[in-house]
Formats: structure tokens, C-alpha cells, sequence
């Protein structure tokens, strides 16, 4: 009864064109922003915005960057751990070198170096297809990591061979490093988030959304249509290369506070490809289901014994957890292959129906 | 021009100054290029017959490995311990069949390959949980496998090969020729064939589906029990081992994914050449550990060339 579509009339193509043309879509939108920036900060504590709400929201970020290349234009990506890491030395870097500059734009300065360096390994995506294309972002992540650790120029030649990110100030308040406050790498983090989804939805539903979908559905029809095959998958690597490096520089600066090149490793980059495929590919939505399933799995599953009263150890569970997720993803890839935006899409469809059945 | 030398003519000088070493470098990357093509042979053929490209194969050898030695330390003697690990195998084959593939026919690549990585990390989490994470050691002596080594002085020079190399390299080939011979001549290897060039028409000859996918998941067991026992045999078995999975990757695609020849040249190209890369550029230019990634940036470079990999079946698009 509530979730109803008749009535709502549009009578100019303005109107049509907008952006949540169902009343309903966007009060629940109003509604889920109301909860992240008034109602969380509020009764959230420390533990919930460490280990739930920030990840949540830099991992979502990250997926929806993969999103774009994989999901929207159909170019198989195995290196997003990597480029995320180029995201997080270039914006070591910049604050390293450049102290008085604004966070905000060293972080949106570290976007562009992880786009030139992603465009560089899509290259090969010109001539190479399909599985054999993941050779070339695998190549990506392997020999990124290799740098992160041989370049001693990256971490400032510190001992420790990793990057500690130090207090920095945004308009008298600490945003980053040791005495940042949670609430407020919560609130940034936030910002940051909403700001570039808003983006993505509107570059993946115009023109050049459009451009990498006809490509991801069949190359060859879309050249002979007159797309540019190299203008489209190109840009696709740096539109989604620059959303990652920024979720990397996100994933250093605002939660772990530092960090060693093996976090940038493959496992990194396989929980990003879960959550984009597990949450939907070719959805913007799908990538938060994913990122809150796969973040807070974990959290859940450790909980659980010691909320139940098992005796059970710590290392088992950690074994437990591997073998639950690996089990979950198999288990959600039959149930509903095309990920859990399709999931609400199917709800969505029922209550417009309901109480019908067709 | 000091740096031109570094890379150009140093290295080739430094091989001809000492050729001994040369020749045990090689050796060294012809086994583990072997052992490479091993797992890339396991890939391979579950690619040839189902267009999965199964991620799961690196895991399977650190599987059959561990359930090989864990079985020993329950008391089981070592060469009944062979069989029952081949029966654990089969039994898995099955059971990823009937629980992961089935329901997944048709599913786009993509769907399927992370699907494997779903199989992967569970039996990361199961492993672990049944046999413990710690390192543990290769039942080679009880294997019957020799564990001496051959000597030579050559060039004045001393060369070291060990004899359960050997017996990884004589393995290897005679388990390669046994599956080339099986796939060309019996019927149970044509219908492999069959089915991985067009599985509709397979299906309506009447082979069925099911059976030969547990078949090939079974091949590609016993494919890793071998290759478990051999490099359980040099390095240990640990869950370290999975990194080999991830050689296996460029192997394939250098060779090419539907070519089981493509998958040996491949696993011996690149085990060979980097070697010779990190001992004689590697490490003293570029602060060595270059094996991480040599083996991908050069099977990038190569299908720059050859988009299909060196032996794949020729990509033609229809539209």
C-alpha cells in the first residue's frame, strides 16, 4: 500500500529525467541519509564506527570504483588492491611534501595519479579479452606491490618500510592520524562517499554510461555504431581507477592510519571484486548491500560464540569465518547470480503489485 | 652507457663467467617451471571441458597435500595413504559438482570464476580447521621417493641436482604423456573434447554432462596430489603453497587457456626465465624478490603480441 507508483504523473521530460522519478525512492533515499548523518553519529561508539560504519563506506567506495570498470563496461579487473595502494603513496606523498595543503585535496589529487596509472595498465585491454585481460591487472597488483615495498622513496625511507599517516588539521579540526576523532573520519568519510556516488550515478546514466554499457554488451556492435572502442575502455580504467585511488587514500588516511605494502595485496583486492559481485555488477546500489554484508560478516561471526556461551577459540572462528564467507558466496551466487540489487529490485517490483500477484 | 652495460652486457658476461652456476640455475627453473605447468595443467584441462576458469586448483594442491601427510600422522601407512587421499579427491569432485556446478550452468564466466574463489576460501577455512595452519612436513622417505643428490663438476665448476627433482621431473612427464594419451585415444577423453567444444552438441550425442565434469574435477585432483607431493617435497606444505596458484595464471595465458602443450611450454618458459631474470638482473639492479611479478608483466608483454597465448585456439569474433 505504501510503495505505490500510480498517480505520479510527469508532464515535462525534465520531470522524467530526474534522478529518483518515484516519490517513494526518495523519501527511502532521505530517509537511509537522515540515518547515516543524524541517527548513527549520534548512538554510534567507537567499536561501531571503526569496525562497521567507516569500512563499510570506504569498501562500498572502492566497489563501486571496480563497479564501473567491470560492471559497466565489462573490463575484468583483478588489480584493485593495488591501485587502491597507488591512491594511498600518492597521497602519503603529496602531504609528505606539501604539509599545508588541504586533505581534501591532497586525497582528490591522489585520484588522478591511480587514473594515469590504471589507464596505463588498460592498455593492453585494447587487444586483450576477456580472462585473458586479467593477466594485465594482475600484472598491476603484483608488481605495485613489488614497488610499495622496493621504493624506499614511497614510504620517506623509514625504517619500517610502511607509511604512518600523521595529524593533519582541516579548518582547526584533526581529521586524520592518531588524535582524529572517529565521529569526524566518520563524517568526512561520509561526505567524500555521498559526493562521488552522486557523481558515478550521473556519469553511468549519461553519455558516457551509456558508451561503456554498449561496449560490455558487444564491442564489436558498439564500434559499428561509432564509438570509440579506445576512447570508452580507457576511459572507463581511469574513471574507475581515480574513484579507487581516492577509497585507497580513504582506507589509509581516515581508517588504518598506516600502512605496509602487503595490505594492498591480492586478498584486498578479491574482497572488493566479492562486494561488487556479490552486491550486483552494473549497480550503484549493489555495491553498499555488498560492502555491509561482507564488512559486517565477520564482525557477526565473531561475535556469535562468545554471545551464545560456546567455548569455542579464537583461531577457529577465524578458520570458521573463511569457511562460512567462502560458503556464503557460493550460496548467494546460486540463489541470485545477478547480486543483491536485484534482490530489491525483485521487492520492489512485489509491493508495487501487492496485494496481486501479477 | 654505465647503466646500458649494467643491463645489456653484464648479465651475459656474468653467465659465460660461470657457467656451472648457469646450469644450476636453469635446473632450478626447469623444476619449478614444471611444476608450474603441473598446475596449469590442472586449470587447463577443467577449462577445455567446461570454460571454467577454476581458480580452486592452487588450493586443491595444498589440499591433497595436507590430507596426504595428515592422514600419515593418524597412523595411516604412507603408500595406503596415496589411494585414500585419491578417494578424498574423488569425493570432493563430486561434491563440488553437485553442490557448485550444477546449479551454476549456464551462469556467465565471470559468476563461475568467482564461484571457484568461493571453493577456494572454503577449503582455506575447512584445511585450516582440520588439520591446523602450521607448517608441516612432506612424508617424502616414506614415499620411497630418493632424497639424495647428483653431483657433476663441469667447466671446473660444481653443480648440484637433487635426486627428488629428478623424480618430480620423470613424474611429471610421465604423468603428462599418461593425460595427452588418455584425452587423444580413449573415449572417455573424447567426450572430454567433445564437450569443451560445444556442449550442446555433446549433450545431444548423449555424453553426459555431470559424469565427465566429475571426471575432469577428479583428473584435476589426482593432478594435484602429484603436484602437492613434489613441491610439498622442496618447500614444505603450508598454505604458502596457494601462491603458486597464482604462477599458474600467467602460465596458462602465455601458453594459452585451451592448450595442454600451450600449459607445459608455458610452465617451463616462465619458470626458466625467471629465474635467469632475478639472479641475473633481478638482484643486483633491481633489489631482487622480482619473482613476484615477472612471470606476469612478461606473459602481458607476449599476448600483447599473440592475444590468444602462444598455443590457443585462434579468437574469432561472429557477429
Amino acid at each position: 500500500m505504501l510503495y505505490r507508483t500510480a498517480g505520479q504523473f510527469k508532464t515535462s521530460y525534465y520531470a522524467d529525467h530526474a534522478l529518483f522519478p518515484v516519490r517513494q525512492d526518495a523519501m527511502l533515499l532521505g530517509f537511509i541519509l537522515l540515518l547515516a548523518f543524524v541517527v548513527f553519529p549520534m548512538t554510534a561508539d567507537e567499536f561501531v564506527f571503526k569496525a562497521l560504519l567507516v569500512p563499510v563506506l570506504i569498501y562500498a567506495l572502492a566497489a563501486l570504483g571496480l563497479n564501473i570498470l567491470t560492471g559497466f563496461a565489462g573490463q575484468l579487473s583483478l588489480g584493485t588492491g593495488a591501485f587502491m595502494g597507488v591512491g594511498a603513496y600518492a597521497c602519503y606523498k603529496l602531504v609528505s611534501i606539501f604539509p599545508e595543503m588541504n586533505i581534501v585535496v591532497a586525497i582528490a589529487l591522489s585520484g588522478f595519479f591511480s587514473a594515469a596509472v590504471g589507464v596505463a595498465f588498460g592498455l593492453p585491454s585494447l587487444r586483450i579479452k576477456g580472462f585473458y585481460l586479467a593477466i594485465a591487472t594482475l600484472a598491476a597488483q603484483f608488481f605495485l606491490v613489488w614497488l610499495f615495498e622496493k621504493w624506499a622513496w614511497l614510504y620517506n625511507y623509514n625504517s619500517s618500510g610502511a607509511i604512518q599517516v600523521p595529524n593533519i588539521d582541516m579548518f582547526g579540526v584533526t581529521v586524520a592520524g592518531p588524535n582524529a576523532s572517529a565521529v569526524v573520519q566518520y563524517y568526512f568519510v561520509l561526505c567524500v562517499v555521498s559526493l562521488i556516488t552522486l557523481l558515478s550515478i550521473n556519469i553511468t546514466r549519461g553519455r558516457i554510461g551509456r558508451i561503456w554499457k554498449s561496449v560490455r554488451d558487444m564491442d564489436i556492435a558498439a564500434e559499428l555504431v561509432g564509438i570509440n572502442l579506445m576512447k570508452a575502455k580507457l576511459s572507463a580504467f581511469a574513471v574507475s581507477s581515480y574513484i579507487v585511488g581516492i577509497a585507497g587514500a580513504l582506507f589509509v588516511f581516515l581508517w588504518r592510519g598506516a600502512a605496509e605494502p602487503v595490505l594492498f595485496d591480492i586478498p584486498l583486492s578479491f574482497r572488493v571484486l566479492f562486494i561488487a559481485i556479490i552486491g550486483g555488477l552494473g549497480s550503484i546500489l549493489g555495491n553498499y548491500l555488498g560492502a555491509i554484508l561482507i564488512v559486517a560478516l565477520p564482525v557477526v561471526i565473531s561475535a556469535l560464540p562468545s554471545a551464545l556461551g560456546l567455548p569455542v577459540s579464537s583461531a577457529t572462528v577465524e578458520h570458521l569465518n573463511t569457511m562460512i564467507i567462502g560458503a556464503l558466496i557460493i550460496a548467494f551466487l546460486i540463489i541470485e547470480p545477478h547480486g543483491l540489487a536485484r534482490f530489491w529490485a525483485i521487492i520492489r517490483e512485489k509491493l508495487i503489485m501487492w496485494p496481486f500477484p501479477h | 652507457m654505465e647503466f646500458l652495460n649494467s643491463i645489456l652486457v653484464k648479465p651475459f658476461s656474468d653467465m659465460f663467467a660461470a657457467p656451472d652456476f648457469l646450469i644450476q640455475v636453469l635446473w632450478e627453473g626447469l623444476v619449478a617451471g614444471v611444476l608450474y605447468a603441473l598446475i596449469a595443467l590442472g586449470f587447463v584441462l577443467i577449462y577445455k571441458s567446461s570454460r571454467i576458469f577454476n581458480f580452486a586448483q592452487g588450493i586443491m594442491v595444498v589440499f591433497a597435500a595436507l590430507t596426504l601427510v595428515g592422514l600419515h600422522e593418524k597412523g595411516v601407512p604412507a603408500l595406503l595413504a596415496v589411494p585414500m587421499t585419491l578417494g578424498v579427491m574423488f569425493l570432493l569432485a563430486v561434491a563440488i559438482e553437485r553442490v557448485v556446478l550444477r546449479p551454476l550452468v549456464n551462469q556467465p564466466d565471470i559468476i563461475l570464476f568467482m564461484a571457484t574463489i568461493g571453493i577456494t576460501l572454503f577449503l582455506v577455512g575447512f584445511g585450516e580447521l582440520i588439520f591446523g595452519g602450521e607448517n608441516k612436513v612432506m612424508i617424502t622417505e616414506q614415499l620411497h621417493i630418493p632424497t639424495g643428490s647428483f653431483e657433476f663438476e663441469p667447466f671446473g665448476g660444481f653443480v648440484s641436482i637433487e635426486q627428488k627433482d629428478v623424480t618430480a621431473v620423470i613424474g611429471a612427464v610421465l604423468l603428462v604423456g599418461g593425460l595427452i594419451l588418455f584425452l587423444n585415444r580413449s573415449k572417455m577423453g573424447r567426450a572430454i573434447r567433445a564437450l569443451g567444444d560445444d556442449h550442446q552438441a555433446a549433450l545431444s550425442v548423449g555424453i553426459s554432462l555431470s559424469t565427465i565434469w566429475v571426471l575432469v574435477w577428479f583428473i584435476a585432483g589426482v593432478i594435484a596430489l602429484a603436484t602437492g607431493i613434489v613441491w610439498g617435497a622442496r618447500a614444505g606444505v603450508s598454505f604458502a603453497l596457494e601462491v603458486i596458484a597464482f604462477k599458474a595464471l600467467p602460465v596458462l595465458m602465455l601458453g594459452g587457456l585451451e592448450s595442454v602443450l600451450g600449459a607445459i611450454v608455458g610452465g617451463i618458459a616462465i619458470g626458466v626465465l625467471e629465474k635467469l631474470f632475478e639472479i641475473y638482473w633481478g638482484q643486483p639492479l633491481l633489489g631482487g624478490n622480482t619473482e613476484t611479478w615477472f612471470a606476469f608483466v612478461f606473459a602481458l608483454i607476449v599476448l600483447l603480441f599473440r592475444p590468444q597465448g602462444l598455443f590457443g585456439e585462434r579468437i574469432i569474433e561472429r557477429v
